[in-house]
């Protein structure tokens, strides 16, 4: 701390010198004149408002009105108070789907991470070519998802796909990995924790690297085990970096749809469906729409996002106070 | 730094190996795209195309070329649209400090984390009514938004990196605000437009949620529902869904290529601040 404030203070006499003569610091009534910046952000701001703002504004009228296709299109449905709240907390399918979310997001989590964190202490350890493997893996992250998931479909398909005759080989009989109640949560988990390794892995590295390498020599002389050092140095200095990582993950991670949609459709049974894709399935899976329910559990997934986003943003403010 | 030990190159095997298990489905993609028909369901499968076929990507060319079209507008289109609301917004959070200009930064971060859904269905109901359901202006306004609160971000970090002294010296010059925008602000911040703008392409043309939602029923359907369609037909074609997909990933293929280190930069700027 007082480091930080003796660079400041040494930095701060050649900026001000020529901006102002010395004497009184620079006064702050300064400040109003600095309104028209605004328009500098305008154009984001009014886009914010029509295109972030509104559709949610709309999103909240959805959930709390009855709709059916035709009021949808002409407008005057009756206002409906929590009805279509309480109708999805109350329909059978709420426990199973809220328990598929909290299993895929942790799951999803718990992998990724450990995974991704492996990897990055290997890549840390710079060989040569590193740096172009390392790029490489960044590959299933900027993948189109559903090129991911058409592929990892095939992958996983029961009759003619990979991963059973990789377990037929080893003699283990065949999967239905997507078909099947039992396996399909588990096959989504797998397509997505091979997304989400390559995020996890560059934004811990970065973490690696900023740690000094003095450190490392300091508990070297001091003759620690790799495994010591892991633990008693990597992983201490790692956690805020690793804290934001997990969170960020599980942002990510509870809007995930895309994949699970393309490969299960959220099936058999509504066996891998989670909050999302139950919630585009009521509004659009179906012949007949139902955009109040599926408003309704769009908006419980947001508060959900909202509460991990805003541990996040206080997490964050800490460590730059620090 | 010795880093021709045999140590070291043992570490690059070991590299090579996880490296390969972590790209294989990637490598099955395009084996899958290069098999015939009558292989495609062989016990076990082939594990390299030694009878290889182009027909796959005969079929994209044939059925898929307005896909990739509408595809490429739209990228083009949100890219456009995201910097020249970006760019002006990094510029004024970075250097002009506005009153109120935190709460602004705040409240994009919120945006950033509203899940697809939930925008997707309030665009519906929206543009069913303003009649722009399956056009392509509407889905690149929803596609921009995105992009926009990451490309805020960017924009803010590297312009806060921009001297002071070299802005005040285009003032001296009698440069307005605007004209120290355009002339010096904006060259010097090409890094972060050509960041923002391959971020903004690929997510744009990676979208699912928005084209199946908004442009599902009409003439202007990206590639995303392009490979939907393929999945969806009963025929299962696989060779030529895996090759719709090879071609799919040919953006992200050439991103990697073409801009590795803006790459990792925009991973990171999310999550990490030095």
């Amino acid at each position: 701390m007082p480091s930080t404030t003796e660079t400041t203070a040494v930095r701060d006499p050649g900026g001000a010198a020529s901006a102002a003569p010395p004497g009184p610091p620079p006064s702050r009534a300064r400040r109003p004149s600095r309104w028209w910046a605004w328009g500098f952000l305008a154009p984001v701001t009014i886009y914010l408002a029509a295109f972030y703002a509104y559709p949610l504004y709309r999103n909240v009228e959805l959930s709390l009105r009855e709709y059916t296709v035709r009021s949808f299109v002409q407008g005057g449905a009756p206002f409906a108070g929590l009805d279509n709240y309480q109708m999805v907390l109350t329909d059978l399918a709420f426990g199973p789907t809220l328990t598929h979310t909290v299993v895929f997001t942790a799951a999803s989590l718990a992998f990724q991470f450990t995974i991704g964190m492996a990897l990055a202490l290997f890549f840390h350890q710079h060989f040569p070519l590193s740096r172009t493997l390392r790029a490489l893996i960044l590959v299933p992250w900027l993948l189109p998802l559903i090129v991911s998931a058409s592929t990892w479909s095939w992958l996983l398909n029961s009759d003619s796909g990979l991963v059973n005759a990789a377990l037929g080989v080893v003699g283990i009989d065949p999967v239905n990995w997507l078909t099947s109640p039992g396996w399909s949560l588990t096959s989504v988990i797998i397509a997505n924790v091979w997304i989400g390794i390559p995020f996890n892995l560059v934004v811990l590295y970065s973490g690696l690297q900023a740690i000094p390498t003095e450190m490392y020599e300091a508990s070297a002389l001091d003759g620690a085990t790799g495994w010591q050092r892991f633990w008693g140095i990597t992983f201490p200095l790692l956690r805020p970096v690793s804290l934001i990582t997990l969170l960020l993950g599980l942002i990510y991670t509870l809007k995930v749809f895309d994949i699970i949609w393309i490969m299960t459709k959220g099936g058999p049974t509504g066996s891998s469906a989670t909050l999302a894709t139950w919630s585009y399935r009521l509004g659009f899976g179906n012949l007949l729409p139902e955009f109040g329910p599926g408003a309704a559990i769009g908006n419980l997934l947001i508060v959900l996002a909202l509460i991990a986003g805003l541990v996040y943003i206080r997490i964050e403010r800490r460590q730059q106070l620090r | 730094m010795t880093t021709s030990t045999p140590r070291a190159w043992w570490k690059t095997g070991v590299g090579l190996v996880l490296t390969g298990l972590m790209l294989f489905p990637v490598y099955w993609m395009i084996n899958v795209s290069v098999t015939r028909d009558q292989d495609m369901r062989a016990s076990p499968p082939h594990l390299f195309p030694t009878n290889g076929t182009l027909d796959g990507y005969r079929a994209v060319l044939d059925q898929q070329l307005p896909y990739l079209g509408t595809s490429f507008l739209v990228g083009l289109g949100t890219v456009a649209l995201t910097v020249a609301l970006a760019a002006p917004a990094g510029y004024a959070l970075a250097k002009l400090r506005p009153p109120g200009g935190p709460a602004l930064s705040f409240l994009l971060l919120i945006a950033q984390m509203i899940p697809g859904i939930i925008m997707a269905m309030g665009f519906y109901a929206i543009y069913l009514t303003l009649g722009v359901l399956n056009t392509l202006p509407g889905l690149i306004l929803a596609d921009t938004t995105l992009a926009v609160p990451f490309a805020v971000l960017i924009f803010t970090a590297f312009m806060s990196g921009i001297p002071d002294e070299l802005l005040q010296a285009a003032v001296v010059d009698g440069a307005g605000r605007l004209r120290t925008f355009w002339s010096v602000v904006l060259p010097v911040s090409r890094n972060s437009i050509v960041t923002v703008s391959l971020f903004a392409f690929l997510w744009s043309w990676s979208d699912f949620i928005f084209a199946s939602t908004l442009a599902g029923g009409g003439d202007h359907q990206p590639i995303t529902l392009g490979i939907y369609h393929y999945i969806g037909n009963n025929n299962q074609q696989w060779n030529a869904i895996m090759a719709t997909a090879v071609v799919a990933s040919i953006p992200a293929a050439v991103l990697l290529i073409l801009a590795q280190r803006y790459v990792s930069m925009g991973v990171t700027a999310g999550a990490v601040k030095d």
